[in-house]
C-alpha cells in the first residue's frame, strides 16, 4: 500500500485521511462554505502536520466535493442557455406535469436552471427512428448565437428530440458554437446522458452545463493549491457511480461528481463485505444533516441511474431536478446529528428532515443554536464523550442540550429530561428504519440477516438500535467509522459507465444491433478509463434496460452480448421475478436502453491501522449514566484503542474514539476483529 | 411509565403510517395497469375489527379517500368478522359497494394474531380490462361496462376459489393481466399483516385496541380543533362544467357546525345517459379531499379525521347516480368537486383556497384508424399520452402551469410516444396568455400539435372538459382559457367522443388555463415583468 490522500467535502464536514502503509492519519473539520477549499488544504495540512510525512511523497490524492450540489442547489451556476427543437423549449419546465405532495396546495416545482428566454428554439427535427425530418436551419443556429453573445452567456446545453438516436444535429451545433464563441463551454445531451425520455435528458444537460464553468475553474484552482503544499502526484475524483476518474473527465461531466462523498462510504461497505465475505449487508452512514442506507449483496452496492439533485421539499421524491448519471442507489433521508426535534399539533415527537447544519448546529455546540437536535439528545443520553468530540475541535455544552431538549419536547408533553432525548432518538431512528424497510421493499429485498455497517459521525451511536428496529442482529463498526466515505476513496477502482438508447423489441430480436451498440459504448469508456488506469485489467458488465411492452419501468437486467435470444428472455424474466415476484408469460419484452460499464482492478484491500490496535487496558473502566432503552444505567466507558482483538464484551458500554462513541446497549455483546472492526451482536436477554 | 408509554403508542401509529405506504409502494411497482405503475391510482389501509380505518397510505389517489373504508364496512356486513378465517380474502369491484366504477377492485384480508383477527388490510388497483365496452363514457348501462363481482371470497382458508377466477378470466380482454393485478393486491396486504404482526410482537401488544383508541381519538380531536377555529355557518358555491352531451351543473352547500363540515350537493344536476355518473361514495372521495387540502391537512386520514365530515347528494342525482347508470369514466366530474368545494372554502378561509383550475386531465387516446377490408391502413397502435391544463392561482402564488390537480398523474415523454405511435407531436408548449389574470396568475395551458408520420389519417378519442366552461378566477381574478380542441387550418372539434383526424392533417389540442386570484391591477411589477421576460404573457395582453 503506497501513500495515498483522500479529501471529501460534505455538507457539514471535510475529512480527510491520509494512509501510509499501515499508518492512517485522519483529520474531520467544518466545512468553509464560502471557498470549501479553504478548509480542505488547512485538513490536509494538519495530517501532514501530525503525520510528519513529506507532501512530495504521496503517491495519489483521490478527491470527493459536494461543490456541484450546492451549485445546484444555491443555484449559483453559471449562466446558461438551451439550444433545443423549436415547439419544445418547456419541456424542463413542464417536468412530469405532477404534483409531488398531494395534501401541500401551495408546492413549487424546482425552479429549472435555465429560463425561459435562454431557451431559445432550433428549427430541425429528428424522429425515433433516427431519420432526419426537417433538417437544421442554419439560420435559427445563427440567430440563437447572436443571442448567446448579446446576453453574455457562460455556459450551453445543447438538447434535440431523439439526440439519442442521431446526433448529428447536436454535434453540427456544438461545431458552429464552438467556431464563434471558442470560450463558451458546451454540453451536447448526446454526450451527456444518450438517454431515451427528453426531459431527464433536457434536465441532466443543463445541469452539467450549469455547473460546467465552476467545476472546472474548482478543480484547475485546487490542482494548483495542492502542488503549492508540494503534492504533485496524479489526482483523480470521486464519482457518484463509486468509480473514480480523472480531473479532465469530471470537468467535462461533472454532473458524474454530485453525491460522491455518500458513494465512498458504499464502497467502503462493500470492500468489508468482500474481506469478510458477508452476502448481504446493509450500509448505514449517518452525518450531520442527512441518513444514507445502501443495499449491498455479494459485496456488490445496488446502482441505478436515477438520481435527484436539490430535493427541496424535506427530501420528498419528485421535488427536485431529476440526473440520469450512474449512482450507487441509496436512501437518503434528513436524518442526522443536526436534525431539529419538534413536537407537532398532534402531541407527536417529529425530528427533522430540517437541520441545523454546521452553522449554528446543535444547541450543545454552544454557537447560536437554540434548537434541539439528535446530537443534543444523544449528549443528554449520556452518549457521547464531551472531550474528544470532533477530536475535541468542539468544545460541547452539556447544559445548553439539556436545556433545548426540555424546550422542545420536556416542556411540551410533560417528560422529565431522560425521556424527552429518549423520544427524540426513539424517532429518528424510527425514521431511519422506515426508510431502509421501503427502500429494501422498493428493491424486493429483505433486511433480516443483513449485517448493518455503520459509518459516518453519528451512525455509531445509533447503528445498534436501527439494527434491533430492523431485526438485524450483526453490526460492524470500522476502524475510523467517521471518516468512512474518505477511507472508501482510497479503494475505489477507476471506473466509467457509458449509456445509449436502442429501441428493440425482443420479438424483432437483433444481435448485429446489440453487437454494434457495445462495441460504441466500449471505445468511449476504453478511452477515459485507460488514461487514469494504465497497466492495470479491466473488466467489463453489460446490463439492458428492459420491460413488457407498454410498462412504465424498466429493468436493469445484466447480460453477456453474445446472449441469443432466449438467453435475453431468461436474463430478464429472472431479474423481473426478483423484483415483482413473478413474470408474464407470453407478453413481448422491450430494451430501451443499454449500459456498459468498465471498471479497473482494484488493488489489495482495506489497510488496517496497526496504530490503532496496540494499547490494552486492566479491565477496570470508567462508568458514566447511559439512557438505555428509557432506563438510566451505570455505563463502562472505554476507548477504542484500548479493545483488543476478540476479547468478549457485553453492553451497555460506550466506546469512545476521537471523532465518534459506539454505543453497545444492554441487548449487545461485542468484540474487536483481526481487521479492527468493533462487531455487536445482538444477544437474547 | 406514562412517557414511555407514549412514545410507545407513538411509534406503533408511526409504524403503521409507514406500513400501509409500503403496502401501497409494493402495489403500485407490481401492478400491471400503468395508471396504477405511474399515475397511482390505488390505494391502501389498515382498518381495526370492527372496520374503523386506522391508516391509509398517502401514495395513492383522491379517488379513493374515504371510499375503500366505507367499502370494508360493507365487506364486514356481509361477512362478519367472526365468520372468517385465518387465510380468507375477500373482493369485490361493485361501483357502488367499492370505489365507483368497475375497474378499481378492493381486496379485503383479515390478520390474525395469536388465533385472534387483530385488524383488516384492503387495498384497491386499477385493472386495466374488465371485458364489456372498454374503459369510456359511451355506455348507458353499467351492465355495458363489463364484469361486476359482488363481495365474496378469492381466497377460502387459504385455497383460491377457481370458480370466480375462470369467470373473471372468461369476461376480460387480458386475463393474465387481470389475474396478476388480482395476486399484487392479495400480496400487497399478505405484506401489511406479515409486518403488522412483527410490529405487535416488538411492541408487545396483544391487539391493536388501546392504539387504534390513541389514533383516532388524537386524530379527530385535532380535526374538531381545524374545524372549530372556523366561523360556524352555510356556505354555498355552484358550478358549470360542459359534461358529455349537455352541462352539468353542479351545486353544493357546506355547513359549518360545532365539531364538524356537512357537506350536501342538492341541487345538482339528474344523471346522465353517458357513463360520467358518480356514485355517491366516489364523490364523498373527491368532496372530503378536498378539504382535507385546507383543513387540517398535516392529520392523517382515518376513521377519526374522516368521520368529521358528511357528504351527501341526492339520489338520482348525477353525484349519487344508483345502479344501473354508468359509471366508468366517473373521474372526469369527481376530479371537479374540489373546486366546488374551494369556492365554499373561500367565503370564510380565501387565504387558503386555490382558484379553479383545468382540473379535469386530458388524456386522448390516439389510434389507427380501422382496417376496411382486407385493406390495412398503417401500422396499428394505439396510445393515451396525458396532457394537463393549469391550476388555479394561490393566495400568494401563482399557479402551476400545466399540472395535474387533483389528479396525481404524470405524463408521457414525447419521444416514448413516438417510440410507441408512428405520431409526430410537433409541438407541446406553454400556451401564452391562457392563465387567468389576476394578482396572482393562474397556471398556463399548453398547445399540443399530433400528426401522423407517414401523413396517414388517424382516431382520437376525448374525454375533455372546461371546453365551454372555464375556470373562473377568484376575488377579482380573471377566468382561466378555455381549452380546444380543432385541425390545424381546419375546423374545431367536440370535446367528448371519438374523431377521425384525417389523412396529413394536424390535430391540436389547447389544453385550458388554471384562473387568477385577485384584482389584475394589485399584481406586482416585478411579477408582470418576469412573466413578460417568460412569455408567458404577451406585451399586448
Amino acid at each position: 500500500m503506497s501513500t495515498r490522500l483522500a479529501i471529501d467535502i460534505g455538507g457539514t464536514f471535510t475529512d480527510v485521511v491520509l494512509q501510509c502503509e499501515t499508518e492512517r492519519f485522519t483529520t474531520k473539520v467544518l466545512t468553509t462554505h464560502v471557498d470549501p477549499s479553504d478548509g480542505a488544504l488547512a485538513a490536509v495540512a494538519t495530517v501532514l502536520d501530525d503525520s510528519s510525512i513529506k507532501s512530495s511523497s504521496i503517491e495519489l490524492v483521490v478527491h470527493g466535493t459536494t461543490l456541484a450540489t450546492n451549485a445546484l442547489i444555491q443555484r449559483r451556476g453559471a449562466k446558461t442557455a438551451l439550444l433545443t427543437t423549436a415547439g419544445h423549449r418547456d419541456v424542463i419546465e413542464m417536468a412530469f406535469e405532477n404534483r409531488f405532495d398531494q395534501y401541500d396546495l401551495n408546492i413549487d416545482r424546482a425552479r429549472p436552471l435555465v429560463p425561459r428566454a435562454l431557451r431559445l428554439p432550433i428549427a430541425e427535427r429528428i424522429d425515433a427512428a433516427g431519420e432526419v425530418v426537417t433538417a437544421l436551419d442554419a439560420a435559427s443556429v445563427d440567430a440563437a448565437l447572436d443571442i448567446l453573445e448579446t446576453a453574455q452567456i457562460e455556459s450551453v446545453a445543447i438538447g434535440f428530440l431523439h439526440s439519442y438516436a442521431n446526433p448529428k444535429h447536436e454535434e453540427l451545433v456544438a461545431a458552429r458554437l464552438h467556431e464563434r464563441l471558442m470560450d463558451v463551454a458546451v454540453s451536447r445531451s448526446s454526450a451527456v446522458c444518450p438517454e431515451i425520455r427528453e426531459y431527464e435528458r433536457f434536465s441532466t444537460t443543463c445541469a452539467n452545463a450549469y455547473v460546467l464553468p465552476l467545476m472546472s475553474r474548482y478543480l484547475v484552482q485546487l490542482e494548483s493549491q495542492l502542488v503549492g503544499l508540494g503534492i504533485s502526484c496524479p489526482m483523480l475524483m470521486m464519482t457518484s457511480g463509486g468509480g473514480l476518474t480523472t480531473f479532465e473527465t469530471a470537468a467535462r461531466f461533472p454532473i458524474r461528481l454530485v453525491e460522491s462523498g455518500p458513494a465512498g462510504g458504499a464502497i467502503l461497505a462493500a470492500q468489508i463485505a468482500a474481506e469478510l465475505n458477508l452476502d448481504k449487508v446493509l450500509s448505514f452512514d449517518m452525518g450531520g444533516t442527512t441518513a444514507k442506507i445502501c443495499l449491498i449483496d455479494s459485496a456488490v452496492p445496488q446502482f441505478s441511474r436515477a438520481f435527484e439533485v436539490d430535493r427541496r421539499y424535506r427530501f420528498k421524491k419528485g421535488s427536485g431536478l431529476p440526473v440520469r448519471i450512474p449512482v450507487i442507489e441509496m436512501v437518503e433521508i434528513g436524518a442526522g446529528g443536526g436534525s431539529i426535534a419538534s413536537v407537532d399539533n398532534l402531541s407527536r415527537v417529529r425530528v427533522g428532515p430540517e437541520s441545523t447544519g454546521s452553522e449554528p448546529g446543535p444547541a450543545c455546540y454552544g454557537k447560536e443554536g437554540r434548537e434541539a437536535t439528535v446530537t443534543d439528545a444523544d449528549v443528554v443520553m449520556g452518549r457521547i464523550d464531551e472531550e474528544r468530540f470532533a477530536s475535541g475541535n468542539i468544545t460541547l455544552d452539556v447544559d445548553a442540550a439539556a436545556r433545548a431538549v426540555k424546550e422542545a419536547v420536556g416542556d411540551v408533553l410533560d417528560f422529565d429530561l431522560h425521556h424527552a432525548a429518549f423520544a427524540i432518538s426513539e424517532i429518528v431512528d424510527e425514521n431511519m428504519a422506515t426508510a431502509a424497510r421501503s427502500h429494501a421493499s422498493e428493491w424486493g429485498k429483505a433486511l433480516a440477516g443483513r449485517t448493518l455497517i455503520a459509518f459516518g459521525g453519528a451512525a455509531p451511536i445509533h447503528a445498534a438500535r436501527l439494527a434491533s428496529k430492523l431485526g438485524i442482529e450483526r453490526v460492524l463498526i470500522p476502524a475510523d467509522a467517521s471518516v468512512g466515505s474518505a477511507i472508501g476513496f482510497l479503494i475505489a477502482p477507476v471506473s466509467y459507465e457509458v449509456v445509449r438508447s436502442r429501441y428493440l423489441t425482443l420479438s424483432a430480436f437483433d444481435g448485429e444491433l446489440i453487437q454494434a451498440v457495445i462495441a460504441e459504448m466500449r471505445e468511449e469508456a476504453t478511452a477515459i478509463v485507460s488514461s487514469a488506469s494504465i497497466g492495470q485489467s479491466v473488466t467489463e458488465i453489460t446490463k439492458a434496460y428492459m420491460r413488457y411492452i407498454g410498462q412504465g419501468y424498466e429493468v436493469a437486467v445484466e447480460f453477456d452480448p453474445r446472449y441469443t435470444k432466449n438467453q435475453m428472455i431468461e436474463a430478464f424474466e429472472e431479474s423481473y421475478a426478483d423484483l415483482y415476484g413473478r413474470i408474464i408469460p407470453g407478453l413481448d419484452i422491450e430494451v430501451l436502453s443499454w449500459t456498459l460499464t468498465l471498471t479497473a482492478e482494484r488493488k489489495g484491500s482495506i489497510p488496517i491501522d496497526e496504530t490503532s490496535t496496540s494499547a490494552s487496558h486492566d479491565g477496570d473502566y470508567p462508568t458514566r449514566l447511559m439512557n438505555d432503552d428509557g432506563q438510566l444505567v451505570p455505563t463502562k466507558v472505554i476507548s477504542r484503542d484500548q479493545l483488543s482483538t476478540d476479547e468478549p464484551l457485553q453492553g451497555p458500554m460506550l466506546v469512545i474514539e476521537d471523532q465518534t462513541t459506539t454505543v453497545v446497549p444492554s441487548r449487545f455483546a461485542f468484540h474487536l476483529d483481526a481487521r479492527g472492526h468493533v462487531v455487536m451482536e445482538s444477544v437474547e436477554r | 411509565m406514562k412517557a414511555l408509554d407514549t412514545i410507545g403508542l407513538q411509534l406503533v401509529w408511526d409504524r403503521l403510517l409507514a406500513i400501509v405506504e409500503e403496502q401501497a409502494q409494493t402495489l403500485m411497482r407490481t401492478a400491471f395497469s400503468t395508471v396504477v405503475r405511474e399515475a397511482g391510482d390505488l390505494s391502501a389501509g389498515v382498518f381495526d375489527p370492527e372496520g374503523s380505518m386506522l391508516a391509509q397510505a398517502i401514495t395513492g389517489t383522491p379517488g379513493h379517500v374515504n371510499a375503500m373504508a366505507r367499502a370494508v364496512r360493507h365487506f364486514l356486513r356481509r361477512y362478519p368478522l367472526q365468520s372468517m378465517h385465518e387465510g380468507d380474502v375477500f373482493l369485490t369491484n361493485d361501483p357502488w359497494l367499492a370505489t365507483g366504477h368497475l375497474n378499481d377492485f378492493t381486496v379485503v384480508t383479515p390478520v390474525y394474531y395469536g388465533g385472534e383477527p387483530v385488524a383488516l388490510f384492503a387495498s384497491t388497483s386499477h385493472i386495466a380490462d374488465v371485458g364489456g365496452r372498454g374503459f369510456g363514457p359511451d355506455a348507458s348501462e353499467v351492465f355495458e361496462e363489463g364484469i361486476n363481482i359482488p363481495i365474496m371470497a378469492l381466497f377460502n382458508a387459504g385455497a383460491r376459489n377457481e370458480t370466480l377466477m375462470e369467470i373473471i378470466s372468461a369476461n376480460v380482454r387480458d386475463p393474465v393481466v387481470a389475474e396478476g393485478d388480482l395476486y399484487s393486491l392479495t400480496a400487497c396486504n399478505e405484506a401489511g399483516a406479515r409486518d403488522l404482526c412483527s410490529t405487535l410482537e416488538e411492541h408487545q401488544l396483544g391487539s391493536l385496541r388501546e392504539v387504534a383508541n390513541h389514533v383516532l381519538t388524537t386524530s379527530r380531536g385535532a380535526m374538531e380543533r381545524e374545524i372549530n377555529k372556523l366561523p360556524p355557518g352555510i356556505y354555498e358555491n355552484s358550478m358549470n362544467v360542459d359534461g358529455y352531451d349537455v352541462p352539468v351543473h353542479i351545486a353544493c352547500a357546506m355547513r359549518i357546525d360545532q365539531d364538524r363540515i356537512s357537506i350536501d350537493f342538492a341541487g345538482s344536476s339528474p344523471t346522465s345517459t353517458y357513463g360520467i355518473n358518480v356514485p355517491a361514495n366516489y364523490t364523498e372521495a373527491y368532496a372530503s379531499f378536498g378539504v382535507r387540502c385546507l383543513i387540517g391537512s398535516s392529520i392523517p386520514n382515518n376513521a377519526g379525521s374522516l368521520g368529521t365530515i358528511g357528504v351527501k347528494a341526492p339520489e338520482g342525482s348525477i353525484l349519487n347516480a344508483m345502479p344501473p347508470c354508468a359509471v366508468s369514466a366517473r373521474h372526469a366530474l369527481g376530479q371537479m368537486l374540489p373546486d366546488v368545494i374551494m369556492g365554499c372554502l373561500e367565503q370564510i378561509i380565501p387565504e387558503s383556497v386555490v382558484a379553479e383550475g383545468s382540473s379535469c386531465i386530458w388524456n386522448p387516446v390516439l389510434m389507427n384508424t380501422p382496417r376496411t377490408a382486407g385493406e390495412l391502413v398503417g401500422t396499428p397502435f394505439v396510445i393515451n399520452p396525458i396532457y394537463n391544463g393549469g391550476t388555479g392561482a394561490r393566495f400568494m402564488k401563482d399557479g402551476l402551469s400545466t399540472t395535474a390537480f387533483p389528479s396525481g398523474v404524470r405524463t408521457t415523454p414525447t419521444e416514448i410516444n413516438e417510440v410507441t405511435s408512428p405520431l409526430i407531436f410537433d409541438r407541446r408548449e406553454f400556451l401564452q396568455d391562457s392563465g387567468g389574470r389576476g394578482r396572482r396568475r393562474g397556471g398556463l395551458g399548453q398547445v399540443v400539435e399530433i400528426r401522423h408520420g407517414a401523413g396517414d389519417a388517424f382516431i382520437v378519442s376525448k374525454m375533455f372538459d372546461r371546453i365551454e366552461h372555464p375556470a373562473r378566477g377568484r376575488a377579482g381574478g380573471g377566468n382561466g382559457r378555455a381549452g380546444k380542441v380543432y385541425i390545424k387550418n381546419g375546423g374545431s372539434l367536440r370535446g367528448k367522443g371519438k374523431d377521425v383526424v384525417p389523412a396529413g392533417a394536424t390535430l391540436v389540442l389547447e389544453t385550458p388555463g388554471g384562473a387568477g386570484y385577485g384584482d389584475p391591477l394589485e399584481r406586482e411589477e416585478i411579477d408582470i415583468r418576469r412573466d413578460l421576460e417568460d412569455g408567458f404573457v404577451s406585451e399586448s395582453s
